[in-house]
C-alpha cells in the first residue's frame, strides 16, 4: 500500500539527521586525532615516517569512500567483532577524514615560516616543544578555514553509509521513498536538510578564509 | 585466527570485474569530459553575463556543492521518470556525474578567471583584440592553466565517486564487486582487490591529467597556482 | 677559560665548502666583530656556533659544552648561546612578555613568577619595559629586534651572537638597536657580531675578524684592522664603500 508523504514522514526524515550529525562529529573527532598524527608523521624528520604518512594519504585519497566503508564493515566482522553497522560506518568515515585532514594540516604546519623553527631551536627548544609552543599554535590559525570547509565534505559523504543499513538522512529518504514513491518530495526534502546543514558551514569557511587572507596581507 | 585469505574464488571472476571496470571507465571518462565542459561553459557564461545569470549559476553551484552526490543521483534516478522521461540507470548516473562535476568545475574555473588581472584584459583590448579574443586568449587560457591542478583533483574525486552509482545498480566496478561477494562470500578479498584497482585507476588518471596539463599548458601559468579544492 | 672556542671548523653546503678550517677564541666579556663580503662565510660561522648548521669537521665549545659533527650536546650548548637574527623571528602568536618568558619556562624550567621578573628585567634593559603586553605585529622593526635581543638575554646566555641584526631595518631604526647592543657590551656581555656597520664595529668591538673565502683572513684589534689593514683583500674591502 502506498502511503502519502505527510508530516510524519517528514519528521521521520528530519529525525534521522541526528545520525548524520553524530557520524560527522564522531568521524571528525576520531579522524581528526588520527589525521593529526598523520600530519605530524608527514612533517617528521624521520624519512620512513614521512613515507608512511605520504602512503596513507595517497591511499585514502586514491580510493572511493565506499571501499573504505566496505573494508571497515567486512574487515571488522572478519576480525571477529560483531558490531552494529554504525561502528563500521564511524570507522570508515574516520579513516577517510584522517587522510584528508592529515594532508590539509601538513600544509598548514609547513605554512609556518621556517624561521620560527630556527628561532625556537636557537632557544634550545626540543622538537616536541617547538611543535607544542611555536608551530602548532600558528598552524592552527591557518588550519581553521580549510578544516571547516572539509566538514562539508564529511557531512555529505556520510550519506554513503546508508548502504550498510545505518538509517541516516539518505537511508531515511530511501525508506520513505519506497513507501510513498514521491521521489521529488522525499529526496528534495533530504537534499534540503543536507543543504541547511552544509551551506552555513560553507559560508563560515569562506568568511574565515577571507579573514585569514586579510590578516596575512595586512 | 581461523580466517585465511582466499583470493582464488575472486580471481576466477576477474572477467566480471573487468566488465565493471569498463563501465566505470566509460562513466568516469564521459562524465569528466562533459562535466568539465559544462563547468567551463558556465564559468564563461557567468563571467560574460549580468547579475541575474550570475546569480542563477551561483545558485546551481551552491546547491550542488552543499548536497551529497548520492542524493543528487537518487533525485535524478527516481524523480525524472515521474516526469515521463524514461532513464536507464546508466543515463541517470551520467547525468548526475555531469551535473555534480559541472558545479565544482564552474567554481574552480571561475576562481581562475577572477585571478586574471584587469591589466591583462586592458593590454589585450589595447592590442585591438575583440572582447571574445581577449576572453579566449588572455583570460580563459591562463585561467585554465592556473586551475588545472585543482581541476585534476576534482576529476580524480569524481572518478572515485562513480562507485556511488552502484546504489542505483549501475553495473560498474563496485556493483560487480558486490555481485561476486554475494556469490563467493569472500567479501574482504573482493573489496581489497577492487580497492587496489581503484587506487591504480586514481594513480593512472593523475598521471594522465598531469601529462595532459603539460601538453595543453606547456608554459604553465607562470603565475603560481591556486590551491586545489579540499576533498569531496 | 674562553667562552667560545672554535677549532678547525669545516662546513660544506653540498660541494661548496663555505668554512675552510676556522679557529677563533672569544674570551669572557670580549666583543668581536666579524666583517667580510657576503658569501665569505661569516653568517654561516655564527650559525654553526649555535648549532643551526651542522659542521663536517672540527669542534666548537661554549663554556665547557662541546659540539662535534655528531650533533651531541646541542641543546645544552644552545642554552648558553643566544642568537639574534636579521629578521627578528618573534613568535607572532605570543605577546612580547610571553615571547620572552616561554624559553626560560619550558627550557630552563624556571617558575612563572621568576620568568616574569626576568622578562621585565630584560625588557627594561632594551628600553621596552612598557611594551610587555604588546603584540609583536604592533611594534616597529627596531622594537621587534630589541624584543628579540631581550628574548635571548632572558636565557642568561654566556655569549650573544648577532647576525646582521640591523640589515633588515630602515636606516632611522638601526640607531636604537645599535645603542642597545652597545649598552650590552658596556655591561660586560660577551658578544660576537656579524655586521656591515663598520663604524659601530670599530667603536664597540675590541677585536675585529675579517673573513674572506671561508677563512679568517685577518684579525686583530679593531683600531688596527680598520686603521692599518695588512692584506690587499681587506684594504680593498674597506676601500670599496665598505661593502
Amino acid at each position: 500500500m502506498i502511503r502519502t508523504f505527510t508530516e510524519s514522514e517528514f519528521l521521520f526524515i528530519l529525525a534521522s539527521a541526528r545520525w548524520t550529525l553524530l557520524l560527522t562529529v564522531m568521524a571528525l573527532l576520531l579522524g581528526g586525532l588520527l589525521g593529526f598524527l598523520v600530519a605530524l608523521a608527514r612533517t617528521s624528520r624521520l624519512a620512513p615516517l614521512r613515507a608512511l604518512a605520504a602512503g596513507w594519504i595517497g591511499v585514502i585519497q586514491g580510493v572511493p569512500v565506499l571501499m573504505l566503508l566496505f573494508l571497515s564493515y567486512y574487515g571488522l566482522s572478519l576480525a571477529g567483532f560483531d558490531l552494529p553497522p554504525l561502528i563500521a560506518a564511524t570507522v570508515s568515515m574516520a579513516l577517510y577524514a584522517s587522510g584528508y585532514l592529515g594532508e590539509i594540516w601538513r600544509g598548514c604546519i609547513q605554512a609556518v615560516p621556517w624561521q620560527q623553527w630556527e628561532a625556537s631551536a636557537a632557544l634550545a627548544f626540543s622538537r616536541a616543544q617547538q611543535y607544542r609552543y611555536v608551530i602548532i599554535p600558528q598552524a592552527v590559525r591557518i588550519a581553521i578555514p580549510p578544516t571547516v570547509g572539509f566538514i562539508v565534505q564529511l557531512v555529505k559523504n556520510t550519506s554513503i553509509v546508508s548502504i550498510i543499513g545505518v538509517v541516516e538522512l539518505a537511508r531515511a529518504g530511501n525508506l520513505v521513498n519506497n513507501a510513498t514513491f514521491s521521489p521529488f518530495k522525499v529526496f528534495g526534502t533530504v537534499a534540503a536538510i543536507y543543504f541547511v546543514i552544509c551551506w552555513p558551514i560553507s559560508l563560515l569557511a569562506r568568511r574565515l578564509e577571507g579573514k585569514l587572507h586579510a590578516r596575512r596581507a595586512g | 585466527m581461523g580466517f585465511q585469505f582466499q583470493f582464488q574464488p575472486v580471481l576466477n571472476r576477474l572477467d566480471v570485474l573487468l566488465d565493471g571496470l569498463w563501465v566505470t571507465l566509460q562513466l568516469a571518462g564521459s562524465g569528466i569530459l562533459l562535466g568539465a565542459l559544462l563547468g567551463i561553459l558556465l564559468a564563461m557564461l557567468r563571467g560574460l553575463s549580468g547579475r541575474p545569470v550570475r546569480m542563477l549559476v551561483d545558485a546551481y553551484v551552491e546547491l550542488v556543492r552543499n548536497t551529497p552526490f548520492l542524493v543528487q543521483l537518487l533525485i535524478i534516478f527516481f524523480g525524472v521518470p515521474t516526469l515521463g522521461l524514461r532513464l536507464s540507470a546508466e543515463q541517470a548516473a551520467l547525468a548526475a556525474i555531469i551535473i555534480n562535476l559541472g558545479a565544482y568545475a564552474t567554481e574552480i574555473v571561475r576562481a581562475g578567471i577572477e585571478s586574471v588581472h584587469k591589466s591583462q584584459i586592458e593590454a589585450g583590448l589595447s592590442l585591438a583584440m575583440t572582447r571574445w579574443q581577449v576572453f579566449r586568449h588572455v583570460v580563459l587560457a591562463p585561467a585554465l592553466a592556473r586551475v588545472w591542478p585543482a581541476l585534476s583533483s576534482q576529476f580524480v574525486l569524481m572518478m572515485l565517486s562513480t562507485s556511488v552509482c552502484s546504489f542505483i545498480s549501475v553495473q560498474e566496478l563496485s556493483a560487480q564487486a558486490a555481485n561476486i561477494e554475494s556469490e563467493t562470500f569472500r567479501s574482504f578479498e573482493v573489496y581489497i582487490l577492487v580497492t587496489l584497482i581503484y587506487l591504480a585507476l586514481a594513480l593512472v588518471l593523475r598521471g594522465l591529467l598531469a601529462g595532459l596539463g603539460a601538453l595543453l599548458f606547456p608554459a604553465g601559468s607562470g603565475l603560481g597556482r591556486l590551491r586545489g579544492q579540499a576533498g569531496r | 677559560m674562553p667562552v667560545v672556542q672554535v677549532e678547525g671548523v669545516h662546513k660544506r653546503f653540498g660541494a661548496v665548502e663555505v668554512l675552510k678550517g676556522i679557529d677563533l677564541t672569544v674570551e669572557r666579556g670580549e666583543v668581536i666583530a666579524i666583517i667580510g663580503r657576503s658569501g665569505s662565510g661569516k653568517s654561516t660561522l655564527l650559525r654553526c656556533i649555535n648549532g643551526l648548521e651542522q659542521i663536517q669537521a672540527g669542534r666548537i665549545e661554549v663554556s665547557g659544552h662541546g659540539l662535534d659533527p655528531s650533533g651531541k650536546g646541542l641543546r645544552d650548548l644552545r642554552k648558553d648561546v643566544g642568537i639574534v637574527f636579521q629578521s627578528y623571528n618573534l613568535f607572532p602568536h605570543l605577546r612580547v612578555g610571553e615571547n620572552i618568558m616561554l624559553a626560560p619556562r619550558i627550557v630552563l624550567g624556571v617558575s612563572k613568577a621568576e620568568a616574569r621578573s626576568r622578562a621585565q628585567e630584560v625588557l627594561a634593559e632594551v628600553g621596552l619595559a612598557e611594551r610587555f603586553d604588546a603584540w609583536p605585529d604592533n611594534l616597529s622593526g627596531g622594537q621587534q629586534q630589541r624584543v628579540a635581543i631581550a628574548r635571548s638575554l632572558a636565557m642568561r646566555p654566556k655569549v650573544m651572537l648577532f647576525d646582521e641584526v640591523t640589515s633588515a631595518l630602515d636606516p632611522e631604526l638601526t640607531g636604537e638597536v645599535l645603542a642597545t647592543m652597545e649598552r650590552l657590551a658596556q655591561h660586560g656581555m660577551t658578544m660576537l657580531l656579524v655586521t656591515h656597520e663598520m663604524a659601530f664595529a670599530r667603536r664597540v668591538a675590541s677585536t675585529t675578524v675579517f673573513m674572506h673565502q671561508g677563512k679568517v683572513w685577518e684579525m686583530g684589534p679593531s683600531e688596527r684592522i680598520f686603521g692599518d689593514p695588512q692584506t690587499p683583500e681587506l684594504k680593498q674591502f674597506l676601500g670599496s664603500g665598505l661593502k
